[in-house]
């Protein structure tokens, strides 16, 4: 792809290295308590910026659609992008490595002391602070179809929110029945 | 832990799980709960419970109550194998896609499905916002600790982890 090199180089201003990459996934898994993917927001685009907010909601948008847990598909996706598989891997076991040895830490604490019931309180804060964070994230994913006054995407994101959160339909209705009719206005608008 | 390990068979629902999981480790946990607990007899209900709080509790993706689980039944090998089992054939399968899917990024086809694909994400976030905020908030403390924490974030460019330092502090002290 030699005719896209002046997009290329534009977008390669802010490719991290390898070791850059995991040091980032290691930085969202050890502060995303509640939930991961508001910190991964936080790290990739506010902080770094190494994605846009746009580019970050399309990435988003595929590992959400993708089978497995959403915020390690986008590991995936924005790792293979940077640094190809290596990238994936690095990004990967920067997310999933420190986590894993801390669950190890606290399954032999908990199979020595077999009780959790303390954490209840704590926990009641966390998960309320949590519910902020991604009403957070919600917001900041949607503030670029308001502005833009995108009538049909504000539309299709209504549904989606509305069959969910009120209707309660199962999440496959909302992955195998409006994702694809939602793909077929914006085809059938674009062409 | 049992002398028979029952690992190999978490294995299986671990990987069955990570299929599933299109929707965070909330729109997979009531099945979780019912092979683990109703139909195996792994765990007890409070282990599963504990576990679930832990899991939550600690820095990193939800999900990895798997591995705990995966701990629990089978040491360490039975953490990796069942964090493997979780991760691995989703991360090959995500990779190959997105391969496909950087190949044609300036495709028609492409641009429709992302353009497609985005908003439903969008609304899907915010329904699952409002489902955990449900899910969380009983009390007007819980209300005000969520919506302090949704404001600093959206608004400030303060580390939210100071909210949620507080939020923790309010929920021991017992006031959520």
């Amino acid at each position: 792809m030699s005719d896209s090199t002046a997009a290329e180089t534009l977008e390669q201003t802010n490719v991290p290295t390898l070791s850059e990459i995991f040091l980032g996934f290691l930085g969202i898994a050890i502060t995303g308590f509640g939930g991961v993917m508001p910190w991964a927001q936080r790290m990739l685009v506010e902080k770094k910026k190494w994605l846009t907010p746009e580019k970050f909601a399309e990435d988003v948008a595929l590992a959400q659609f993708l089978p497995g847990p959403n915020i390690i598909n986008l590991s995936i996706v924005v790792g293979s992008r940077w640094r190809g598989p290596l990238g994936s891997l690095a990004a990967v076991t920067g997310l999933v490595g420190a986590p894993v040895v801390l669950m190890m830490i606290c399954g032999t604490l908990y199979a020595r002391y077999g009780d959790a019931a303390w954490l209840s309180g704590p926990l009641a804060g966390l998960s309320a602070s949590a519910a902020g964070l991604v009403i957070a994230v919600a917001a900041k994913l949607a503030t670029p179809l308001l502005r833009g006054k995108r009538i049909m995407a504000i539309c299709f994101a209504l549904i989606s929110f509305i069959v969910i959160a009120f209707l309660r339909v199962p999440l496959w209705w909302v992955i195998f029945i409006l994702g694809p009719l939602s793909v077929a206005a914006f085809w059938w608008r674009l062409k | 832990m049992k002398d028979d390990s029952p690992i190999s068979g978490f294995l299986v629902q671990a990987l069955l799980v990570s299929i599933v999981a299109v929707g965070g480790v909330n729109a997979v946990l009531p099945e979780l709960h019912r092979q683990v607990v109703d139909i195996h007899h792994w765990l007890t209900d409070k282990q599963f419970a504990d576990m679930f709080a832990i899991a939550n509790a600690s820095p990193g993706p939800n999900m990895l109550i798997i591995t705990l689980i995966g701990w629990y039944l089978g040491g360490f090998a039975g953490a990796v194998l069942a964090t493997l089992a979780l991760c691995g054939p989703t991360c090959l399968l995500t990779y190959c896609v997105a391969q496909v899917w950087e190949k044609f990024k300036d495709a028609p086809w492409r641009i429709a499905v992302q353009a497609g694909l985005v908003p439903v994400t969008v609304g899907l976030i915010a329904a699952s916002a409002y489902l955990l905020a449900r899910a969380a908030d009983h009390n007007a403390v819980a209300y005000a600790l969520t919506a302090a924490t949704a404001g600093i974030s959206y608004f400030t460019r303060i580390n939210p982890l100071w909210a949620m330092g507080a939020a923790v502090a309010f929920g021991y002290a017992g006031f959520v």
